[in-house]
């Protein structure tokens, strides 16, 4: 006999509102006459991840929480928890923005900051036709819609099979869309092949941790291989199980010694992918790293903490040094973003034995600013441009305040915020990992933190030196009007991330109440 | 020693209903009226100057309607509870007014006062292209002013107290362009500072030890302190009443400051802001009635002050220069008047108000002789004006009796009743006092009549090309106003409505004792002094030609009395020099040391993120080699811990 699965269809919907716009949009690009589908795909990409939006923050509010933490439904591959939903709601918030941006039609004169025919050999005659023509390809929103998919069941998976299947999911499409950009088409491939070889080469320890933990436990499922772990102890397997799980994991995160692609490929990749990559993957993979190391690890404090200690440790300081002789814009960002998740990882330490400390809120609230500000600091980079697409060298930045004293002045919001200075976001959310460290006694690490923002603190401010106290360059870029979804990206941004640094109060009562892995 | 302590009655203070309820409406007026003009910009410049004059007028008229309506409240005190400025932890300060007759006589002064001199800067800048800002800034002064009088607790008196510090700043400093006035706001910004930090020091011991900085709840609570603690609150408020008001030793500020526009000598820097050290010190009556060190220490610094104002007075050229240091001596009047304790409060706030009238008359005649005078300030070169200016020789001369305590002039009663309540000490120290009061008295009638002389009277001594007129209507008829009071105010607020009934609430009854020494004596020998003096001053200046450059072979004590008794050479090698000494030490430091550490950190860092930085390759290989090695350290690590 047979049993049916549990499935919880209110629990499924935000997944299935993705994923289904995914499908939708696959038949779109297949059916719908050329001339529409770009409104089309938009549209269901919005409404795809809108409505896993809106489907999370209704079932969050609807749902009978009682005193638990949650649900574990289809057939025990999904634990719909609060922390997992508060995860949901963030990636699938972001990623709105992310399409938002992708939906940009004003500032490339080809209408799209995607390639349109991807397979054309770079620079060879056909390619030089489409640089010109106003000629857009649609497969973007479907392939973005699937990752944001994949991110979604990412933090929510209770198994480390779901886990793999998801980490896929949301893999292999970014690998497929870093590869699009419609300008400096090399370097972009470049990218796209090497995320992909490296992010195989992560997957396969992330595949063979799952395998010695399975060997050693027993057990695929998060609270069971807890149970295992709690009454066996941690043998040699499960350890070394453990620590590739972490590896697989960590190299989403862009954390190092794992970070090497980072810079390459959010370099590489359009302007509006890395946007959606900094700020989404970032927060799938540090909600899966909490989910492992709370639930199915949670006893095994001692064990792992060294490690996140040492790794975070590492991660700040190359990633603020690293940053210090950066002269591309985007690479700046990118060994922002590994520095950042660097100071993750210290609110990861802050989890405590058992999740008991407030490292897992101070986390989430920290995952949701760093991804709204990065978001909105990328956006502003796609307004900036000179004939060959974006102007990303910091020169050609010099100055940019009196040409274009808005668009300056929002970078410079999100530049303050990502220094971490008070009354933005970042300080706030620096603040609240930064404590939770501290109450689990890791204030050396956090002294590191306060050093490593301080370095990084120097290529933020410089670039806000360059464009407000330098003379601006002869043949300097030009600043594009951005069109409405541009607009509202910034719009959005920037407010959250001043609102959420002068008024944290809800969102950060948010996130505390939403702490709670069901295990 | 004994101090007779005051039974002060704590009258009720009720909250505030019907207009008194509106009464924030006083500071916000001219605060709306700084706003638009600062913020209007050049639109604004044509009617600007009304809506400053407007704005402080009907601010003037609301402070009529309030007295009245106060005059009828059980108790005469209302509390206006605005909104919570501050809520931290257990520092709950509230943003509110406390509308009692002590403030309100001073919201009464500086909205009347100030009103007839903004009416008569309109004509004095008539001719300024900066005209806009000045009022601009006038109406920022008047509501910090207003601000600090008003406020309930010594927060809110602090922030009004910033308030016209920058307000004086930025008016002394209005012709930025000339050295003069930029150093010389330089100058009162900084000694200020020095008193504003005995100010904040104060409310910081109050908070810390009593946890609350409202004056209902410091002067309900101070007596619970020790003695110690008292004095050195007491003593803190001292050094920033002596900042804001220009006493010893912070009292070198006070004659710089009048490089600003005249109408700022007139307001801020004679009739207002610089009592505010007084009004700070009555209105902490009740702490200083705990600490007789500190209240001495007072007295000391009124004595001292009012007769280096004087001295220095005697010798200054400078027409405003030499109003400064009289003001500065007036002040010290009342500084020993509040020094006196309980017998001296409303002798002391008597003077105050009028001396805010004749001394601000006496600028602004002051004002008018400039304005005649092509601006020249140098009294050497005046001369002769009597019947070229009628108007303002009439009412200057009014101020001046006033000043000069001729009898039955404003300034005849004040100064009578505070050296009445010196010597109703009766004791040695009273008779020193009142001896210092009256001698003070006597230098003030010669450097007075010595301006007048050398300013009215005589040959006219004129530069080249200047051709003295009276000045417009808008201006003089402020003066004639002004000069109304010079003539009245004492004898009205000390005999026939006696300030001493109104304040009653505030500081307790008055005492009826027996006084010492017969006023009819006092008024004799004090005018007698006071003849003396201009007797002097006639034999000196009035009966010979005065010289058009001032001579240069002349006595040590005029020589002294010229360097304004060398307060500022003083200051620059005590304070001065030293300063600069250490800063120079500490940009060594920072030069040599801070900056090579940081730059040497620089450095290293930038080094070291170069040499990272070649692990970037670009290769996967390295890449991947790179992610190899990372796992097999995070593998070798968590082995170690588990194994360890």
């Amino acid at each position: 006999m047979i049993d049916a699965p549990d499935l919880s269809l209110a629990a499924l919907a935000p997944l299935l509102f993705v994923f289904g716009a995914a499908c939708v949009g696959v038949l779109v690009e297949a059916f719908a006459p050329r001339e529409v589908r770009h409104p089309v795909q938009v549209a269901v990409a919005l409404v795809g991840t809108g409505g896993g939006l809106a489907a999370t923050l209704v079932y969050a509010a609807t749902h009978e929480w009682g005193d638990g933490a949650g649900d574990v439904t289809a057939a025990g591959a999904l634990a719909v928890d609060k922390a997992g939903l508060f995860l949901q709601a963030t990636v699938a918030g972001l990623s709105v923005l992310a399409v938002l941006l992708f939906a940009e039609r004003g500032l490339d004169p080809a209408r799209s900051a995607f390639v349109a025919s991807a397979a054309v050999p770079a620079g060879s005659p056909r390619d030089r036709e489409q640089l010109t023509a106003t000629r857009v390809q649609t497969e973007v929103y479907p392939l973005a819609l699937f990752a944001v998919g994949g991110m979604m069941v990412f933090v929510t998976a209770n198994d480390l099979l779901i886990m793999f299947v998801a980490l896929e999911v949301l893999s292999l499409p970014l690998y497929l869309i870093s590869g699009l950009a419609r300008r400096r088409r090399l370097l972009s491939q470049e990218a796209a092949v090497k995320y992909f070889l490296l992010g195989a080469f992560a997957s396969a320890f992330f595949l063979y941790g799952l395998a010695l933990v399975y060997g050693a436990t027993g057990s695929i499922r998060l609270g069971e291989i807890r149970q295992s772990v709690a009454e066996d102890g941690g043998d040699v397997l499960v350890v070394l199980g453990l620590a590739l799980l972490i590896v697989g994991l960590l190299f989403k995160a862009s954390v190092a010694p794992f970070h090497s692609w980072t810079p390459d490929v959010y370099q590489g990749a359009p302007t509006p992918v890395t946007a959606f990559m900094a700020a989404c993957t970032k927060v799938a993979a540090f909600g899966a790293i909490l989910r492992l190391l709370y639930v199915a690890f949670g006893t095994e404090e001692w064990t792992w903490r060294p490690l996140v200690y040492g790794v975070a440790i590492v991660s700040m300081v190359v990633g603020a040094v690293l940053g210090l002789t950066q002269t591309d814009l985007k690479r700046m960002l990118a060994y922002s973003s590994i520095a950042h998740a660097g100071f993750l990882l210290t609110g990861v330490l802050g989890l405590g034995a058992d999740g008991e400390g407030s490292g897992l809120a101070a986390t989430m609230f920290y995952l949701l600013t760093y991804g709204l500000t990065t978001l909105g600091a990328f956006a502003v980079l796609t307004l900036v441009r000179d004939g060959d697409g974006e102007a990303g060298h910091l020169a050609q930045w010099a100055g940019l305040a009196s040409r274009s004293p808005l668009t300056a002045a929002v970078m410079a919001l999100f530049l303050l915020a990502l220094a971490g200075i008070p009354l933005t976001a970042g300080f706030t959310g620096k603040f609240a990992v930064f404590r939770a460290a501290v109450e689990q006694g890791a204030w050396p690490l956090v002294l590191v933190a306060v050093l490593a923002s301080a370095v990084a603190a120097f290529f933020y401010l410089r670039v806000i030196v360059l464009m407000y106290f330098s003379p601006p360059a002869a043949d300097g870029p030009t600043v594009g009007v951005p069109g409405v979804p541009t607009t509202v990206v910034l719009a959005v941004t920037a407010s959250a991330t001043l609102a959420l640094g002068i008024l944290p109060g809800a969102v950060l009562d948010l996130a505390e109440q939403a702490a709670r892995f069901v295990g | 020693m004994e101090i007779i302590s005051a039974e002060v009655l704590p009258s009720e203070v009720v909250p505030a209903e019907g207009l008194l309820g509106a009464s924030w409406l006083l500071i916000a007026l001219p605060l709306a009226g700084a706003a638009v003009l600062l913020l209007g910009g050049r639109r604004t410049d044509r009617w600007g100057h009304l809506l400053g004059t407007a704005t402080v007028v009907g601010a003037f008229l609301l402070a009529v309607l309030c007295t009245f309506s106060l005059a009828d409240v059980e108790g005469r005190s209302v509390d206006v509870d605005l909104f919570t400025f501050i809520s931290t932890g257990q520092l709950d300060v509230r943003a509110g007014l406390l509308y009692d007759p002590l403030s309100a006589v001073f919201v009464l002064l500086i909205t009347g006062v100030g009103s007839l001199i903004h009416v008569y800067s309109i004509g004095y800048m008539a001719h300024d292209p900066a005209r806009r800002r000045f009022f601009a800034y006038l109406n920022l002064f008047v509501a910090a002013m207003l601000l600090l009088v008003l406020g309930n607790s010594f927060v809110a008196l602090y922030v009004g107290w910033e308030g016209v510090g920058l307000a004086s700043y930025l008016l002394i400093a209005f012709w930025y362009t000339r050295p003069g006035a930029a150093t010389a706001a330089k100058k009162a910004f900084i000694m200020n500072r020095v008193g504003d930090v005995g100010l904040a020091l104060a409310i910081f011991v109050m908070f810390a030890q009593l946890g609350t900085t409202s004056y209902e709840g410091v002067f309900g609570t101070v007596g619970t302190l020790a003695g110690g603690t008292i004095t050195a609150i007491g003593l803190l408020l001292l050094l920033g009443a002596c900042g804001k008001s220009g006493q010893f030793p912070l009292q070198a500020w006070l004659p710089d400051a009048m490089e600003g526009p005249t109408p700022v000598s007139a307001l801020i820097h004679a009739a207002t802001m610089v009592t505010a050290g007084v009004y700070l010190i009555a209105r902490s009556a009740p702490i200083y009635d705990e600490t007789p060190t500190a209240r001495t220490v007072v007295l000391a610094v009124g004595a001292v002050t009012l007769l280096i104002g004087a001295i220095a007075g005697c010798a200054f050229d400078d027409i405003k220069k030499v109003l400064a240091y009289s003001t500065v001596s007036q002040i010290g009047y009342m500084f020993l008047a509040v020094g006196l304790g309980p017998a001296g409060y409303v002798a002391g706030l008597a003077h105050l108000l009028a001396h805010g009238f004749f001394k601000a008359g006496l600028f602004l005649g002051a004002g008018s002789v400039m304005h005649a005078m092509d601006d020249s300030v140098d009294m050497r070169r005046y001369g002769g004006l009597a019947r070229k200016l009628p108007i303002t020789f009439a009412t200057f001369g009014l101020g001046y009796l006033a000043l000069i305590g001729f009898p039955f002039l404003s300034g005849f009663y004040t100064k009578d009743a505070i050296i009445e309540a010196a010597l109703d000490r009766d004791d040695a120290w009273g008779w020193v006092l009142a001896g210092v009061a009256v001698l003070g008295a006597g230098l003030t009638a010669f450097y007075m009549t010595r301006l007048m002389l050398m300013t009215f009277f005589g040959r006219a001594r004129w530069a080249d090309g200047v051709h003295p007129h009276e000045s417009p209507t808008v201006m003089t008829a402020p003066m004639v106003v002004l000069s109304l009071g010079s003539i009245g105010a004492g004898f009205l607020l000390v005999k026939a409505f006696p300030l001493s009934d109104w304040l009653e609430p505030v500081f307790g009854e008055e005492h009826s004792a027996e006084h010492v020494v017969a006023p009819l004596t006092v008024g004799l020998v004090v005018t007698g002094v006071m003849l003396l003096g201009v007797l002097a001053a006639w034999l000196f200046v009035g009966r010979r030609e005065v010289p058009v450059t001032a001579p240069v072979r002349v006595s040590p004590v005029t020589r002294a009395a010229r360097n304004a008794l060398y307060a500022d050479t003083i200051n620059e090698s005590l304070l001065m020099r030293p300063g600069q000494w250490l800063t120079r030490a500490l940009v060594w430091v920072d030069n040599r040391g801070v900056d090579g550490a940081v730059n040497g950190l620089a450095a290293g860092l930038g080094g070291s993120s170069s040499r990272l930085g070649r692990t970037q390759t670009g290769f996967v290989r390295t890449y991947a080699l790179g992610m190899l090695g990372g796992a097999v350290l995070v593998a070798g690590a968590l082995l170690a811990v588990t194994s360890g």
